[in-house]
């Protein structure tokens, strides 16, 4: 029987999600501007301005967004008009959904009850989140064809038959960590990445399975049509592959689900391989344990890199002091003041835990709190090593990546499975 | 024909998976030269700064004067003949001063149209137009404002003077 409270934490859970995948979207297009800028020795955006703010470009993608919602939306007359507005739809829903299976922290343990940190909370796992990510290739095959033009069609088969090949190694190679985890069930997954391997080593799926981290990390760039495998819109050979025909917001929706599933697939390569939300060396009793101490350290890091930061903002607003000629030159000196009362108020903070008496619900809190942080800090982490690659590798040729999926990646899932076997047989269970 | 060997030189560039590591080490190396050294990042704040252009850059078109601020064109037309965009529009009148002859009543350059080729420089026997302004970046608002007349020719500075007015200053980094 499901009570009101229940149906309110679930309520609170989802907006929670939602909210971080949808504010994690322009912070990643910020992520992806400045980094390609810094590794091409540019600066990137750093113009755009309400007032005095300009975050160091952030406020650029407000100025593209309000672009996007106000560009007049063409629509081609020889459209399907029904799969044309659908596929967009898909592409910004699809990520979202499979985001609610993956836990973002250890259950809260809080009052006598238990809540389990993630929306949907179903033995069938990450069956789920293949099921439902499988469902991202209708809008990629949908735009294609429903735009009855020739790129957006190339560009939806060349998709389709990626996806589709590409899911077979990322299916292989997750059996493997199935094998020695016993379990479908991700938060399973996590719990058990806690435990340490030979007392050094936390055993994270990276250290168990090296090779199904590779296959898998590749396949997800291959999932969601990231470069290197970014064939679908091969700029260069198909104007824009499968969203060719498609103008202002239904463009952006497009745009947004890419990084959506971003986002999605680096949660997925930390539940899976990165120890989820796991602090290394540092399970849920022993933070809970030792919350005080814990607490307090955090309290005097955080102290000390606000006063860090205060610092060097203050040297740059010095540096730049007549730079733009407006109020855009003060910003960093109010921000540098900013974080050094952030800072005030953090040693504020740890003469208040050090001194008073806290409640019991404080502590499961507060791991709640730090678990959260670790998990979304890992995704932020992988997350950069899509920005990475992308302005690192040339993508791929077709037929290269054909090949690549088929004959190379195929038979190394297999192989994994395989050795994970003989070792689980030799080695005796785990 | 240039043939390129596609052999690979031994297994560990076959795997492929240690050359892309390589690559990646290339660019997290720039990346984190610059998040470190922001000010030394070889760019320029464009608007704010300008590089200054070399001497002998073709920019927009000036018209010289005579002492008497009379532009020395005597509206041969060699200028308009050499013209391979047939751009400049020359109107000649009979001049009052015989030495002179002839001048342009009227001398249009359509910027639009122009190719910045510096052929109607080197056609001149005057050396009544020149392209060293240094004026590289034209904006207007209508079309009709790009098709400049003799009076805004005249005005035009050669670069060594319009720089010092710019106040163009030295780039913020130097370059190597």
């Amino acid at each position: 029987m499901i009570t009101i409270l229940d149906f309110l934490i679930i309520l609170i859970k989802e907006v929670f999600v939602i909210g971080i995948c949808l504010s994690l979207v322009p912070v990643l297009v910020w992520l992806e501007r400045k980094g390609a800028a810094l590794i091409q020795d540019r600066i990137g955006p750093n113009r755009a301005s309400i007032g005095f703010l300009r975050l160091g470009g952030l406020i650029q993608l407000v100025a593209d967004s309000v672009k996007m919602f106000f560009k007049e939306d063409i629509m081609p007359t020889s459209v399907n008009k029904f799969y044309y507005y659908l596929a967009p739809f898909i592409a910004g829903m699809v990520p979202l959904m499979t985001f609610s299976v993956i836990p973002f922290a250890d259950n809260l343990q809080i009052a006598g009850s238990r809540i389990p940190m993630q929306v949907l909370n179903i033995d069938a796992g990450f069956l789920w989140f293949f099921a439902i990510v499988s469902f991202s290739v209708y809008s990629v095959v949908l735009a294609g064809w429903a735009s009855n033009s020739k790129f957006p069609l190339l560009g939806g088969i060349r998709a389709s038959a990626q996806m589709l090949s590409y899911e077979i190694p990322m299916g292989l190679s997750v059996i493997g960590l199935l094998m020695i985890f016993e379990s479908i069930h991700l938060n399973d997954f996590v719990v058990q990445q806690g435990e340490l391997m030979w007392g050094i080593i936390p055993k994270w799926g990276i250290f168990m399975q090296p090779l199904a981290f590779l296959i898998f990390t590749v396949c997800a760039f291959a999932e969601t049509n990231r470069s290197p495998f970014d064939l679908a819109e091969g700029e260069s050979e198909l104007v824009a592959g499968f969203h060719t025909e498609y103008s202002s917001m239904k463009f952006g929706l497009f745009f947004m689900g890419e990084y959506i599933s971003m986002v999605v697939s680096s949660a997925l390569i930390v539940t899976l391989f990165l120890g989820g939300w796991q602090i290394p060396y540092l399970n849920t009793n022993m933070i809970i344990e030792h919350s005080k101490i814990l607490m307090q350290f955090s309290c005097v890091a955080g102290a000390m890199f606000s006063f860090f930061i205060s610092n060097r903002l203050n040297d740059y607003s010095k540096y730049y002091k007549d730079r733009w000629k407006d109020s855009r030159d003060k910003e960093a000196g109010i921000f540098s003041a900013l974080t050094m009362i952030l800072g005030i108020a953090l040693l504020a903070t740890f003469g208040l835990v050090s001194f008073v008496e806290l409640p019991d619900f404080i502590s499961p809190l507060f791991a709640m709190v730090a678990q959260t942080g670790a998990f979304f800090g890992k995704i932020f982490l992988v997350c950069w090593l899509f920005v990475w690659v992308r302005w690192t590798l040339p993508r791929f040729r077709y037929d290269q990546l054909m090949k690549l999926g088929w004959q190379t990646l195929m038979p190394l899932a297999l192989i994994n499975i395989f050795l994970t076997g003989a070792f689980l047989q030799f080695l005796g269970n785990k | 024909m240039i043939k390129v060997s596609r052999e690979v030189k031994d297994l560990k560039e076959d795997l492929y998976i240690f050359e892309i590591v390589k690559g990646l080490v290339v660019t997290i190396g720039h990346m984190l030269k610059n998040v470190f050294n922001l000010k030394k990042l070889p760019v320029i704040d464009y608007p704010n700064q300008e590089k200054g252009i070399p001497q002998g850059y073709r920019g927009m078109h000036r018209l010289t004067q005579r002492e008497d601020g009379t532009p020395k064109c005597v509206a041969c037309m060699m200028c308009a003949t050499a013209c391979p965009a047939e751009c400049i529009h020359i109107n000649a009148t009979e001049s009052e001063n015989k030495e002179i002859e002839k001048y342009p009543e009227r001398f249009e350059i359509d910027l639009l149209e122009c190719i910045f080729c510096g052929m109607c420089v080197e056609a001149c026997p005057v050396d009544a137009i020149r392209m060293d302004s240094g004026v590289y970046s034209i904006v207007k608002t209508n079309r009709r404002d790009f098709v400049i007349n003799k009076e805004q020719l005249l005005a035009v500075k050669p670069q060594s003077e319009s720089a010092k007015e710019l106040n163009i200053e030295k780039p913020m980094h130097d370059y190597k």
